[in-house]
């Protein structure tokens, strides 16, 4: 169920599309409307979530500290992954950020006769994982072509290298191939791994076949199905003039294509997804660990939570203190004579 | 003494169908409920014990009870959901941290095999995942539009009693060793999510006894042992005599609660009470004596441990109050820190933020070397690996490193000084200083990577033995490894929880293999003026040479 049920609820977003496609007033819809719409909440999603987390103050400084820290001036530090200086956290964070660094540290624990526990490297999360991420970049950054006239440098030269093999017409960009190949894995990953696939929540699956759906629709779109491209280019980019039309026969795939793209920005900041905005905010990577030598503030640390006084203390152990020559703020009281030699005597 | 024998539960880790040995479960992890049966929870918090916590911390700790975690019914209070979700609520409003490790968690499975407990359970629910999941099923469904319109499809499911068990459960089986978030890509740090899951816990009066105890006893007493002023002093002069029967040397140093000393040295308190740390003790004594310290020790602040930190962020700040206060009133120019692991967590990451900025105190320096410690200069307090490191470096010290020659070392990372403060080589160069035969751990289980003692955060209590040991296995197969390969018979660490817990890991799984405090190792090497010709070290085991 955990599986199927998204790619149900995916399936019926591709119905969907298609039937909006043929219905007078769909294509409109689809096309001009949705996407607005879509990239409304997409924006509004996230900034109202990033606004939701650092609406909560950031109490304690804590830093996981994955490396030596600042000390003695003859002890090296680890000046990465474990930052004294923001300087340092900033460098930290692009490792993290652009390189997946923690990831990379990735191991596979295995149980051997013995008993004997063994570590091995286990670097194909982490390879696909950036895999999957760097050309979903790309993909984007080349649709920028379609929102803009004249078609900016950067975007042709990205056009440019993703082609370079220069197979086939229209040229075949590798990023497509290694994009959904890298999906195939995080999937299959998912379903043959025990207790990958054991955590695995409907929320894990739905977003996979949802960008497989846009990632396959976009390749159908390119290079097997035909849609007028000239027609496509000028809905975007009115869409980004706020000028949109839709003109001639563009293609039902197309309109899917534009309504899964739709229901991924809509689901976005309601989603897991977040974690590219929460990769920032994390308290454990993006602080500094300068917690003995700058004083962090909480803002509500309560002051009238006061420790149990010495004075209490002394007031309970006095006696078994003056006894045992342990200083005392305040001396026993003086007994009075008649008692003292009263105990004398016994 | 572990329920079952070394031998069973070799094969069992090994053989028991589990997620660590390529079983798959049979049922979802919603459906499987957790079952408190003797040896796998942890003995609830006495009434009385809940009862003096809540005179000075009213409402943290629930209304105090007798309880039965075996049982149906835990007398919780009738609005018990409603303490928990508004809990929640007041806890996300508190701490970001909270809010992002609820909200970014994508499943990737990184951390999954991290953590020592399902390492040695091979449990899933001790994947920090799922442990995570547990609280962030019910933040979905009451906190997330996601759970409120979709409920299970987004992952989301209702507070229940079950849920309940399961957080009692789960929540400690998590020692907050962070070594997963060391792993996560996003950072989230299960420590982080174990002690908002134990606050909420504490809010319906779930708690355990051997944690809050220890709390009340600190509160009072100054340490968690109980032991009245009068008790402490005797304890830690009695080790004068053994000082003096190992080394020849009567010292004079020692002393309580004096006003004016330059110095005070705070560190757990067990290092007075129980071998070995009793020896690291004496060798921290050693080493003051050998380079004339002018320091104290408070009988009213005499626990460096903070046994708050496995409760309630009210209960760590007010323990560790003391320390300051007591600072304070004994006008001494900074702070000295023994070998305690959660100790210096909260030292370090918490203890100036909370109870600071500790202005009537001076940035620590090195009376003899003069080195400034520039990395606490608002904190003030000075880690002993840190001063004896620079002591070394300085060449301050009168060694003989051949009297260790009679062991071969190994080093234990505690999780926190680790991954909480990043106290790596400092102890790593005392001992290549005092010792000739040191040798690392697999690199897999040492430094950021390594594996905690597996009954930290207030679970090294004896009903529980089993899962301590399962717990530890990581750890204990890694000194297994160095025993193995070097003849390593000693594993050294910087943490009094250490010093108890790997004592009785070792004796279950590498009974070949003791334990000791780093300072120990010192005390050892240590020349001391006036001196006699050594036989034994601190233990009085025959030194390399003098079996005879």
């Amino acid at each position: 169920m955990r599986i199927i049920n998204p790619l149900i609820a995916v399936l019926v977003l591709v119905v969907v599309a298609l039937v909006a496609a043929q219905v007078p007033g769909g294509q409109a819809l689809v096309g001009i409307i949705l996407p607005y719409l879509a990239f409304a909440v997409f924006l509004g999603g996230v900034v109202y979530r990033v606004v939701y987390w650092a609406s909560s103050p950031v109490p304690f400084r804590i830093p996981t500290t994955c490396g030596q820290a600042n000390s003695l001036p003859w002890i090296k530090q680890n000046k990465l992954d474990c930052p004294s200086t923001k300087a340092g956290v900033i460098g930290r964070m692009l490792l993290e950020v652009f390189l997946f660094r923690s990831l990379f540290r990735n191991t596979k624990a295995e149980m051997h006769e013995g008993p004997k526990l063994v570590y091995g490297s286990s670097k194909f999360l982490w390879l696909f994982a950036i895999l999957f991420h760097y050309c979903f970049l790309v993909i984007v950054l080349r649709h920028m072509r379609l929102f803009m006239d004249p078609i900016p440098a950067f975007v042709a030269a990205l056009e440019f290298g993703d082609g370079f093999m220069q197979i086939g017409t229209p040229v075949f960009y590798q990023t497509d191939a290694i994009f959904l190949g890298a999906l195939a894995f995080l999937f299959l990953r998912r379903i043959t791994l025990t207790n990958i696939r054991y955590i695995s929540l409907p929320a894990d699956y739905f977003p996979l076949f949802l960008i497989m759906g846009i990632g396959i629709t976009g390749i159908l779109m390119r290079y097997f199905l035909r849609v007028d491209v000239v027609a496509i280019k000028q809905l975007a980019l009115g869409l980004a003039t706020l000028s949109p039309t839709i003109t001639g026969q563009i293609g039902a795939i197309f309109f899917v294509h534009v309504f899964l793209v739709c229901a991924l920005l809509i689901y976005f900041p309601f989603s897991k997804l977040m974690h590219m905005a929460g990769v920032f905010m994390s308290p454990t990577r993006n602080m500094i660990n300068n917690n003995r030598m700058v004083r962090h503030i909480n803002p509500w640390n309560d002051p009238k939570i006061k420790p149990h006084s010495y004075a209490s203390y002394e007031d309970e152990f006095r006696e078994f203190m003056v006894g045992a020559d342990i200083p005392v703020e305040k001396e026993l009281p003086a007994q009075p004579a008649g008692e003292e030699a009263a105990k004398a005597a016994e | 003494m572990a329920d079952t024998k070394v031998a069973q539960m070799k094969e069992k880790v090994v053989k028991e169908p589990s997620l660590m040995t390529g079983a798959v479960p049979a049922k979802d992890w919603w459906d499987v409920e957790a079952v408190f049966k003797p040896g796998n929870y942890c003995y609830p918090a006495k009434k009385s014990i809940v009862e003096y916590h809540n005179k000075s911390l009213p409402g943290i700790f629930g209304v105090p009870r007798e309880w039965d975690p075996e049982s149906d019914d835990w007398h919780l209070p009738e609005n018990w959901k409603e303490i928990i979700l508004n809990g929640l609520k007041e806890r996300l409003d508190k701490f970001r941290s909270l809010k992002i490790f609820m909200d970014c968690c994508v499943r990737c499975g990184a951390c999954a095999d991290k953590c020592h407990f399902f390492l040695g359970t091979g449990d899933p629910k001790n994947m920090p995942v799922l442990r995570a999941e547990l609280l962030r099923s019910v933040y979905r469904n009451d906190f997330t539009l996601a759970g409120k319109l979709l409920g299970q499809m987004a992952g989301a499911r209702p507070m229940t009693f079950k849920v309940l068990k399961e957080w009692f459960m789960y929540f400690y089986q998590c020692t907050e060793c962070r070594r997963c978030s060391v792993f996560c890509p996003y950072g989230i740090d299960t420590a982080e999510v174990t002690m908002m899951a134990r606050e909420l816990l504490h809010l319906v009066g779930v708690g355990t006894n051997w944690i809050l105890e220890p709390a009340a006893n600190s509160n009072r007493t100054g340490n968690h042992l109980g032991l009245q002023p009068h008790t402490f002093k005797e304890n830690a002069e009695f080790l004068l005599d053994d000082i003096e029967e190992a080394t020849g040397v009567r010292l004079q140093n020692l002393n309580f609660n004096r006003k004016g000393a330059e110095v005070l040295f705070i560190f757990p308190s067990a290092d007075v009470f129980a071998e070995p740390g009793i020896f690291t003790f004496m060798g921290y004594l050693l080493l003051f004596e050998h380079i004339g310290l002018d320091y104290t020790i408070s009988t009213y602040t005499s626990e460096g441990g903070n046994f708050g930190l496995f409760t309630h962020n009210s209960l760590m700040k007010k323990l560790n109050a003391k320390m300051y206060a007591e600072a304070d009133r004994l006008g001494v120019k900074w702070i000295l820190g023994g070998e305690c692991g959660h100790m210096w967590r909260v030292l370090h990451q918490y203890m100036d933020t909370m109870n600071g900025p500790a202005n009537f105190l001076e940035v620590p320096k090195s009376p003899i070397t003069g080195t400034v410690f520039a990395n606490a200069a608002s904190t003030k307090m000075v880690h002993i690996s840190e001063f004896t490191a620079d002591l070394l470096h300085h060449n301050k010290l009168k060694l003989d490193p051949s009297r260790n020659d009679h062991r071969t070392v190994t080093y234990h990372d505690s999780c926190n000084t680790a991954r909480g403060m990043g106290l790596l080589e400092e102890p790593r160069h005392i001992l290549k200083s005092v010792c000739n035969n040191f040798h690392e751990m697999p690199e897999n289980t040492i430094r950021e990577n390594t594996f905690c003692c597996g009954s930290g955060t207030g679970l090294n209590t004896g009903e529980i033995m089993d899962l301590r040991m399962r717990g530890g296995l990581p750890r204990a197969n890694a000194v297994r490894h160095v025993a193995d390969k070097h003849g390593v018979n000693m594993l050294s660490c910087v943490c009094a929880i250490d010093r108890a817990t790997l004592l009785a890991l070792n004796q279950y799984w590498n009974p070949d293999v003791e334990v000791c405090g780093v300072s120990e190792l010192v005390g050892n090497a240590l020349i001391m003026e006036g001196e006699k010709e050594r036989e034994t070290d601190l233990r009085f085991t025959p030194l390399a040479g003098m079996e005879g």
